[in-house]
C-alpha cells in the first residue's frame, strides 16, 4: 500500500523531472484560479471606502480596519432594520444544529435497519429515498409550504428544521446504508447471541464504529444547511430569517454609495462557519467517505 | 450442559429448498460436527439451532425444552463465528462480560467467571488490550473465552479455525478439543475441513445439498461410508472407487476389474455379506482407501484378506511418512498409500497387495452402499 503512493506518475517520480516541473507549475495556477476571489475579499473587506475607489482591486490596503467587519455583524441594514448580521447568524445556528443532529441519528437508524435488520421490501424503500436524493428543492416548495401550513410551522424556525430534516435524510441514509453494509453481520448476530436487543446493538456496538461516516454526515448536512438559500428564502419570514437571506438583502438593500467592503464582511462572516467544519474536520471526510473500500 | 435434538426439519428461502427434512440427535457432551462441501445448508443449520435464522418447518430440542420458537438469548447458546465477530470498539475484557453485562449479572459474578475463563484459556495479559491489537489464535481465544463465560448448555462453532494459517489451526483444533475434555459441554461444529471434523467429532453428520448423507461416529464414517459421496469427501486423499464385476468361482465371491489392456484381476472377497451374492454377475462399484494397499515387502493387513496384483505405477507422492503411488486400476487413476521405503519406479509395473476386508460396494447407479 504504502509504496504505492509513490508509483504515481511513473517509477521515477521522485526525481524532479521536467513533467514533474510543469505538473507543478499547472497546479500553481489553478491554486492562483481558487484562492484569488477569496483575497480580493479578504483585503477588500479590510479596506476603507476610499481606498476602494482609489485603489486596483488587487492592491494591499492601505489602512487595514476592521470597521466594515463590525458593522457587518452589529449595524448593518437588513432591508429595514439596521442590526447587522447577528441575530440571522444565531438563527442559521438554531436552524442548523438540531437539523443535521437530527437528521444524521435518523440517517444513522435508517442505515442500520436496511443492514442489519432487513425487511421484505428493504432495497425498494432504499432506491426509494436515494430517489429522494435527486429530487430538484424547487419541485418541492409548493407542497413543503402547504405542509408546514397544515403543521402550522410556517414561517417559523422549527419549520425549516423540518423541512432540512426531511430533505437530508435521504442523504444521510445513503451515508450510514453503504457505511453499514460494511460492517459484518456476525457482529450483529453475536450480540444478539449475547442477549442484546434492537438499540443495545445499536448504541453499543454500532454508533462507536460509526465516528467516520457521523463526521461526513455532519459536515455534508451543515454544509448544505447553512449554505441553503432556497428554502430559507421560501420558508422563514422577517426577523426568523437564514443568514444565506440576510446577506442576500444586505448586498440587494443598500441604496446610494455601494459599500464593498460591508458586502465582503459580511460574505466572509456567512461562509465562515462552513470553512471551520472543513478545517477541523476535513481529514474525516476524506478518510470517512473512503472507509470500508479498503479493507483494513 | 444438555442433549440436542433436531426434528424433521425444513428450511426453505422461497421456492428453495436448501434444508430437507434433517433428523439429528446428540446426547449431552458430544462434539457433533456437520461436515460438507459449501451451499450443502450446514451454516444455516448451525445459525437455525441458534435462532439467528427461523426454520420452515421441524422442531429444535434443547435438553428437553423446544427452543424452536424462542428467542436465541433465551436458548442459553453460545457462538463462535468464523471472523469471531469480536466487537472492535471493545477490549478483551469488555467483549467477554459483554453478554453478562447485558444481563445484568451482578458485578462480583462478571469479574469472578471472567478470570476464570481468562486463565483457562491463558488470555489474562490481553485483557486490556482491543480485537485490533491480536493475533489470529489470540483473537480465537477471546472468541471462545466470550462463548464459554456464559457457561451454556450448548456451544456452537461455525467454522472457527478457516481464518487461522495451516499450523495454528491444527493447535486451535487441539485446543478446542482438550476444552471439550474439560468442560464437557454439548458442542456443535460446522466445518468443510474433514480432517477437522474426523479429529474432533464424536459423531459426524455429512451434509449434501440440504441432506444427511451419514450420520455416525467418525470410525464408522471413515471405514464404513453410506454412499460414494462420503466415501470421496470423507479422508484425504480420498476413498478409491473403481468400477468392478461382481463373479462367482466356485462358490467363492470375487470383483473382477478389468485393465484397460484386457487383463482381468479377479479379487476374492474377504468374507462377504450374503446380500451381496443377489448381485453375482452385476457390476459394483469397489470402495478402497489408499492404505488398504501395500507393496510386495510391506504388506498390510490380515493375511488371509491380502489379494496380489500388478499394476502400472503412473506417478509417486513421497509424503515424508508414507509414499502415494497413483495406478491405474479398472481404468480410473488409483491413490495407494505404500511405505516410505516402498520400491515402485514411476512408468513399471509393480506387485501390489490389498486388504479386502477393507473393501466395501457401491451401487454404481444410486452411488448407495451395496
Amino acid at each position: 500500500m504504502s509504496e504505492n503512493r509513490f508509483a504515481i506518475g511513473g517509477a521515477h517520480a521522485n526525481r524532479m523531472t521536467i513533467g514533474r516541473w510543469l505538473l507543478f507549475a499547472v497546479l500553481g495556477v489553478f491554486v492562483i484560479y481558487f484562492l484569488t476571489p477569496l483575497y480580493v475579499m479578504v483585503i477588500t473587506s479590510l479596506k476603507t471606502l476610499d481606498d476602494i475607489r482609489v485603489g486596483g482591486m488587487m492592491n494591499l490596503p492601505a489602512e487595514i480596519t476592521f470597521d466594515s467587519w463590525v458593522k457587518a455583524w452589529n449595524s448593518a441594514c437588513v432591508g429595514v432594520q439596521c442590526e447587522g448580521l447577528n441575530g440571522y447568524f444565531w438563527n442559521s445556528v438554531k436552524i442548523a444544529v438540531p437539523a443535521v443532529l437530527i437528521s444524521t441519528a435518523i440517517g444513522a437508524v435508517n442505515g442500520y435497519v436496511l443492514t442489519k435488520w432487513r425487511f421484505r421490501g428493504a432495497d425498494l424503500i432504499f432506491a426509494l429515498m436515494l430517489f429522494g436524493c435527486f429530487i430538484p428543492f424547487q419541485v418541492v416548495l409548493m407542497p413543503m409550504a402547504r405542509m408546514l401550513g397544515v403543521l402550522g410551522l410556517a414561517g417559523t424556525i422549527p419549520g425549516l428544521v423540518l423541512v432540512h430534516v426531511v430533505y437530508g435524510i435521504g442523504f444521510t441514509t445513503l451515508f450510514f446504508r453503504n457505511y453499514y453494509v460494511t460492517i459484518p453481520d456476525e457482529l450483529v448476530k453475536a450480540a444478539t447471541i449475547d442477549g442484546a436487543g434492537f438499540f443495545r446493538i445499536f448504541w453499543s456496538i454500532m454508533v462507536p464504529l460509526s465516528i467516520p461516516i457521523i463526521v461526513v454526515s455532519i459536515i455534508w448536512q451543515f454544509t448544505q444547511i447553512w449554505n441553503d438559500f432556497l428554502f430559507g428564502v421560501s420558508f422563514s419570514a422577517g426577523g426568523g430569517q437564514p443568514i444565506t437571506v440576510a446577506l442576500n438583502n444586505i448586498v440587494k438593500s443598500s441604496t446610494g454609495v455601494k459599500e464593498y467592503n460591508l458586502d465582503m464582511a459580511a460574505a466572509i462572516i456567512a461562509g465562515l462557519p462552513t470553512l471551520l467544519v472543513y478545517v477541523f474536520a476535513g481529514r474525516y471526510f476524506i478518510r470517512g467517505l473512503t472507509a470500508g473500500s479498503v479493507k483494513g | 450442559m444438555a442433549s440436542l435434538e433436531i426434528r424433521n426439519l425444513v428450511k426453505r428461502f422461497g421456492d428453495v429448498e436448501v434444508i430437507k427434512k434433517i433428523n439429528i440427535d446428540i446426547e449431552d457432551g458430544e462434539f457433533l460436527v456437520l461436515v460438507g462441501p459449501s451451499g450443502c445448508g450446514k451454516s444455516t443449520l448451525l445459525n437455525i439451532i441458534a435462532g439467528l435464522e427461523t426454520s420452515t418447518d421441524g422442531e429444535i430440542i434443547i435438553g428437553d425444552k423446544d427452543v424452536s420458537d424462542i428467542h436465541p438469548k433465551d436458548r442459553d447458546i453460545a457462538m463462535v463465528f468464523q471472523s469471531y465477530a469480536l466487537y472492535p470498539n471493545m477490549t478483551v475484557r469488555k467483549n467477554i462480560t459483554f453478554g453478562m453485562k447485558v444481563r445484568k449479572t451482578p458485578a462480583d459474578q462478571i469479574e469472578k467467571s471472567l478470570s476464570r475463563v481468562a486463565e483457562l484459556l491463558q488470555i489474562t495479559p490481553l485483557l486490556d488490550r482491543k480485537p485490533g491489537q491480536l493475533s489470529g489464535g489470540q483473537r480465537q481465544r477471546v472468541a471462545m473465552g466470550r462463548a464459554i463465560v456464559r457457561d451454556p448448555k450448548i456451544f456452537l462453532f461455525d467454522e472457527p479455525l478457516s481464518n487461522l494459517d495451516a499450523k495454528l489451526r491444527v493447535e486451535m483444533r487441539t485446543e478446542i478439543k482438550k476444552l471439550h475434555q474439560r468442560l464437557g459441554t454439548t458442542i456443535v461444529y460446522v466445518t468443510h475441513d474433514q480432517i477437522e471434523a474426523i479429529t474432533l467429532a464424536t459423531r459426524i453428520a455429512v451434509m449434501k445439498d440440504g441432506v444427511v448423507q451419514q450420520f455416525d461416529t467418525p470410525q464408522v464414517i471413515y471405514d464404513q461410508p453410506a454412499n460414494t459421496f462420503v466415501a470421496s469427501f470423507m479422508g484425504s486423499p480420498a476413498m478409491n472407487l473403481i468400477p468392478a464385476v461382481l463373479t462367482d468361482n466356485g462358490g467363492k465371491l470375487h470383483a473382477d476389474v478389468i485393465q484397460e489392456d484386457g487383463e482381468n484381476i479377479s479379487l476374492e472377497l474377504y468374507q462377504p455379506e450374503d446380500h451381496l451374492r443377489l448381485r453375482v454377475g452385476k457390476p459394483l462399484v469397489l470402495g478402497l482407501r489408499p492404505e488398504a494397499f501395500g507393496d510386495q515387502v510391506h504388506s498390510v493387513g490380515d493375511s488371509q484378506a491380502i489379494r496380489k496384483f500388478s499394476g502400472l505405477v503412473e506417478m509417486t507422492e513421497p509424503t515424508g511418512p508414507d509414499l502415494l503411488a497413483m495406478i491405474t486400476l479398472g481404468g480410473v487413476e488409483v491413490t495407494t498409500r505404500l511405505h516410505a521405503a516402498a520400491d515402485v519406479r514411476i512408468g513399471s509395473s509393480g506387485l501390489f497387495t490389498v486388504d479386502m476386508s477393507k473393501a466395501v460396494f457401491f451401487d454404481p447407479d444410486t452411488g448407495d452402499r451395496a
